[in-house]
């Protein structure tokens, strides 16, 4: 945003609580890598230069890569300077930092969805002797205790962590609740470059028919590795990691799991199966099929013979609980009314009608399906700059 | 695309409410209830009549009643269904309304739908002959056979949401508080 809105010639300031980069330093696991491959790392005017483009960055080359674009268009940016408060005034925003008030007549919340770790209340219930952690404070498998681990959540973190804490040692029983099932390669392409080519990941969110839901889809199963491997369910089970339902409830110091499971792998595998449908036929429209390779279908997810409905968390075969159950966004700061009774962002497009001169970036379909990547971020971007630049003039005229 | 297609359900109707509901949430509490008789032995009768909902008390039209009891095998009279085969009911129909609810938003004419239901129980549970045996069903299985205007695919699409929006489905596939008193 700060590097389109100097191609406007909006004179601006970014702030940032830390250094650049700094949810990718601060609040990361150490094996992180991209889920997109490094020709989608584009941002204006900047792009992955690197040896390695059907790669996927990992987390000091991914900071590596912001910092430089940071630096390279000379971005305003106050580091160690946090909000504590944004509010409205006559004109514009007030804002309240540690180091001194700012007045504007915009404002731009790019703090992004992922503020805090989402923990269900039931963790409470949880007996004291399992070590518990989220996915904001895990960094590697040695860290944990050794004995088994219960990964509870298994979107693109959840999957990703019990693979890798799986061949630590140690047995790992992951709770599966809805997920997005994808190929990583599909007709010998990247998943996302189907994604990109067709279009699908370009709809608009006033073109999506149910938007909310559309919001809230967990990431994908999808992770970045050198060898591009798919990581689905049945591979995790085959190596052995146990599936069981979601976690429903946890009583009496038993962890109670969901009888549902059957049916989330029908709706993930269907689910799936729906969007290669609609690659294949985008292939076929557009004669690609000579450019990629045949059609390919997969297993459907198996149901183990027996899954377990409890699991006794007294018992000391479950050292560990690592909650990848999602992350909310942190707006205590933020004391214009412009939240949902669920805590949430009530905007239009990016557009927070309710506060004039209030943009929002990078949530989940902000404007596209693709808001929430690294190559989303440009369109977004240049629709709201533009939209902010028209307001700034309307608010100069008489 | 939901206009030459009936299969009875007032589709319409329900989105209306959705989106009602969504601006007063409250009206969104119901309260469903049923009364039971003793009448002897394993026999007892159930009716169902008034429930709260959209702020208020309802009324089916009419009370509805249910006989339950054990059969001969358990040296019992077979006055009714048993009460394990009525859970059965309960999910059966409410996995094949929602087959009809979800077509019908899809635009798919269904033909006919019928659903054949399977609960493994080992009695040695209830009878308290064996701690390690559950009281409930081990496992239930359901058939569904669809015959409708649509793909295989499109099909099991259907019985899949009809499953995620479940209200039996969720009771029984998830804990659910039972608090019981004695007045």
């Amino acid at each position: 945003m700060s590097r389109v809105l100097t191609e406007h010639s909006i004179d601006h300031v970014v702030l940032e609580r830390g250094e650049v980069a700094n949810s990718w330093r601060q609040e990361r696991w150490d094996s992180l890598r991209l889920l997109t491959p490094n020709w989608l790392s584009r941002l204006p005017g900047y792009a992955y230069a690197g040896p390695d483009p059907d790669g996927f960055m990992s987390l000091p080359e991914i900071v590596e890569f912001i910092a430089a674009f940071a630096a390279g268009t000379s971005a305003p940016v106050r580091t160690q300077t946090a909000v504590s408060s944004v509010r409205s005034i006559e004109g514009g925003y007030q804002v309240t930092t540690e180091h001194g008030e700012i007045r504007c007549r915009a404002l731009v919340l790019a703090t992004g969805a992922n503020n805090s770790p989402r923990v269900p209340d039931l963790q409470r219930s949880v007996p004291q002797a399992v070590h518990c952690l989220t996915t904001f404070s895990y960094r590697n498998p040695q860290l944990l205790p050794s004995g088994g681990v219960l990964v509870v959540g298994a979107a693109a973190t959840g999957v990703q962590l019990a693979d890798e804490i799986h061949r630590s040692g140690r047995p790992v029983t992951l709770c599966v609740g809805e997920h997005v099932r994808l190929p990583r390669s599909y007709r010998g392409r990247d998943i996302l470059w189907w994604m990109e080519n067709s279009g699908v990941w370009n709809q608009r969110y006033d073109q999506i028919e149910d938007l909310e839901r559309a919001r809230r889809l967990p990431s994908p199963q999808l992770v970045g590795t050198p060898g591009h491997c798919t990581l689905e369910l049945n591979t995790l089970s085959g190596a052995g990691v146990e599936i069981v339902g979601k976690l429903a409830a946890v009583r009496d110091g038993r962890a109670l799991f969901s009888g549902g499971l059957a049916n989330q792998f029908a709706l993930a595998d269907l689910k799936m199966e729906r969007l290669l449908d609609t690659f294949d036929s985008w292939a076929r429209e557009r004669n690609s099929d000579g450019e990629v390779g045949p059609i390919e279908r997969y297993s459907p997810t198996q149901m183990p013979q027996s899954t377990r409905l409890s699991l006794d968390l007294r018992s000391g075969e479950i050292r560990t609980i690592v909650w990848a159950t999602g992350y909310r966004p942190d707006y205590r700061w933020l004391n214009v009314p412009v939240l949902t009774p669920k805590g949430e962002l009530r905007h239009d497009g990016g557009v927070i009608t309710d506060a004039p001169g209030m943009y929002a970036l990078g949530l989940p379909v902000l404007r596209r399906r693709k808001s929430t990547f690294i190559n989303g971020a440009e369109a977004d971007v240049r629709d709201l700059a533009q939209h902010l630049a028209g307001y700034l003039a309307s608010c100069r005229s008489p | 695309m939901g206009h030459t297609v009936n299969n009875g359900v007032n589709v319409d109707a329900l989105l209306a409410a959705r989106e009602a509901l969504k601006k007063a949430p409250a009206a969104g509490e119901f309260t469903w209830r049923a009364s039971c008789k003793w009448l002897n032995g394993t026999h007892a009768r159930s009716t169902v009549q008034g429930f709260r909902g959209l702020g208020e008390e309802q009324s089916h039209k009419s009370e509805f009643s249910f006989d339950t009891d054990h059969p001969q095998v358990f040296a019992s009279e077979d006055n009714g269904a048993t009460p394990v085969e009525v859970v059965l009911v309960g999910l059966a129909s409410c996995l094949t309304a929602g087959v009809a609810a979800v077509a019908q938003n899809r635009g798919i004419q269904l033909r006919s739908v019928e659903a054949r239901l399977e609960g493994k129980m080992n009695i040695a549970g209830i009878l308290g002959i064996d701690g390690d045996v559950r009281n409930g069903y081990d496992n239930i299985k359901v058939t569904f056979h669809v015959d409708a205007d649509a793909s295989k695919k499109d099909i099991e699409a259907l019985v899949a949401q009809s499953q995620k929006r479940s209200a039996v489905f969720d009771i029984i596939t998830n804990p659910t508080n039972v608090t019981v008193e004695v007045v």
